[in-house]
């Protein structure tokens, strides 16, 4: 079979076809993989959900709160044991770090103690900033049990007393950062610029 | 040249990352560990093979002018497919791989074969060149990754085997060059040793 001759018709034709085609074909795919990825996601979050709470019996997914602070979208869940709070997990965000985006689920105690902190998401360098993995290095699991609901996390080059990564202070300021985000949900305080609309049922630090 | 011959081409004699370097891009940023390089290569052998095939059917139907567009909206159709079945069953390699399964778009290695070979040959053989060229860029993406790991955090595949934290420059950026010029060498090595006995 010959080539077919390029004359404008023809061009527009197979153009048409093969782009006609591939839209149905990936249509299709988009169809079959939606559930399956979304099931995933949901998964992969309430898998988070549960490393950073402490037991509990509702559904803290469907009774998420999204809150805007310092001009970012937060995601909060709390978690219900007998209708019971028993805790808060602030899905935490910070442009802080040394490359992109930071996204920690910090899990919170009613009375502002930390039970655990994971990371969701990050591109810190890989063997320097990407130690914030707790896979990689013991530095998020400092975080445990402390409460920073009257002092403000810092590392100790910066005066506080966290303790951080070695040739990766940046990272470690910017985790710093986001639990101190996620502190600023669980107050709800307002700040003095008014960024702050978090503004949760009621004011969790002040049991 | 028979189809044996065509297939083994990709992984020694014309390699496409050692030999031909085309896609050094993802070849030196996944690389990090043995895991990340198969998972990339594996992905882009899907879309060689599917691109090569497609492409040697078509290719009596597509005028010259465009093929190229055309071309790449066929890759680009099977790279959003395995971007999207990687999201639903493998959630944590795609989530390692991240923009590097969009990225194979512009991959060379493929638009090449598409360009160089499956515009040229029928179905069969682009197919059977496709497979050896995805073999080839596995390969070498895995053993890159493999020395990298190994080098870098004492580990193959995940599975440590040395305490402690290994070199980090092997981890980083530089790393990557610094192996991918030794097994440059060496593949060029290898291929000149088995020319100078006379074999292929």
């Amino acid at each position: 079979m010959a080539k077919l001759a390029s004359t404008f018709f023809n061009m527009f034709l197979s153009l048409l076809v093969v782009s006609s085609l591939s839209a149905g074909a990936l249509g299709f795919v988009y169809s079959v993989t939606r559930s399956t990825i979304e099931t995933s996601k949901l998964k992969e979050k309430a898998d988070s959900l549960r490393a950073v709470l402490p037991d509990f019996d509702n559904d803290p997914l469907s009774e998420k709160i999204e809150l805007n602070v310092e001009g970012e979208r937060l995601l909060v869940y709390s978690a219900k044991k007998a209708g019971q709070d028993v805790g808060l997990a602030v899905e935490t965000r910070t442009l802080k770090g040394y490359a992109g985006e930071i996204v920690l689920l910090a899990g919170l105690l009613p009375d502002g103690k930390i039970v655990n902190v994971v990371v969701l998401g990050h591109k810190e360098t890989p063997g320097l900033g990407a130690k914030i993995d707790p896979a990689q290095s013991p530095f998020l699991k400092q975080f445990q049990g402390r409460n920073f609901l009257s002092t403000v996390p810092r590392v100790r080059k910066d005066g506080g007393d966290v303790d951080a990564i070695t040739a990766a202070t940046v990272s470690s300021r910017a985790v710093c950062d986001a639990i101190q985000k996620a502190y600023a949900v669980f107050k709800g305080e307002e700040r003095p610029d008014g960024t702050t609309r978090a503004t949760p049922r009621r004011k969790w630090g002040a049991q | 040249m028979n189809q044996a011959q065509n297939f083994l081409k990709g992984i020694l004699k014309e390699n496409p990352v050692l030999i031909l370097i085309l896609g050094t891009c993802p070849t030196l940023a996944v690389t990090s560990s043995a895991q990340n390089g198969l998972g990339m290569g594996l992905a882009a052998t899907f879309v060689l093979l599917c691109s090569n095939a497609v492409i040697a059917a078509i290719k009596d139907l597509v005028p010259d002018k465009v093929r190229i567009p055309i071309y790449i909206v066929v890759i680009a159709a099977f790279v959003t497919i395995v971007d999207l079945v990687m999201a639903a069953y493998t959630p944590a390699l795609h989530k390692t791989l991240g923009i590097f399964i969009p990225l194979i778009v512009v991959n060379c290695i493929i638009l090449g074969r598409a360009e160089a070979f499956a515009a040229r040959n029928d179905v069969l053989s682009s197919v059977v060149d496709g497979a050896g060229m995805g073999v080839g860029f596995t390969l070498a993406l895995t053993v890159l990754g493999a020395i990298r790991e190994a080098l870098g955090s004492g580990a193959v595949f995940g599975q440590k085997f040395l305490a402690g934290d290994g070199i980090l420059l092997f981890v980083l950026p530089p790393g990557a060059f610094i192996c991918f010029a030794f097994m440059i060498a060496a593949v060029n090595a290898l291929n000149r040793a088995m020319a100078a006995k006379g074999k292929r």
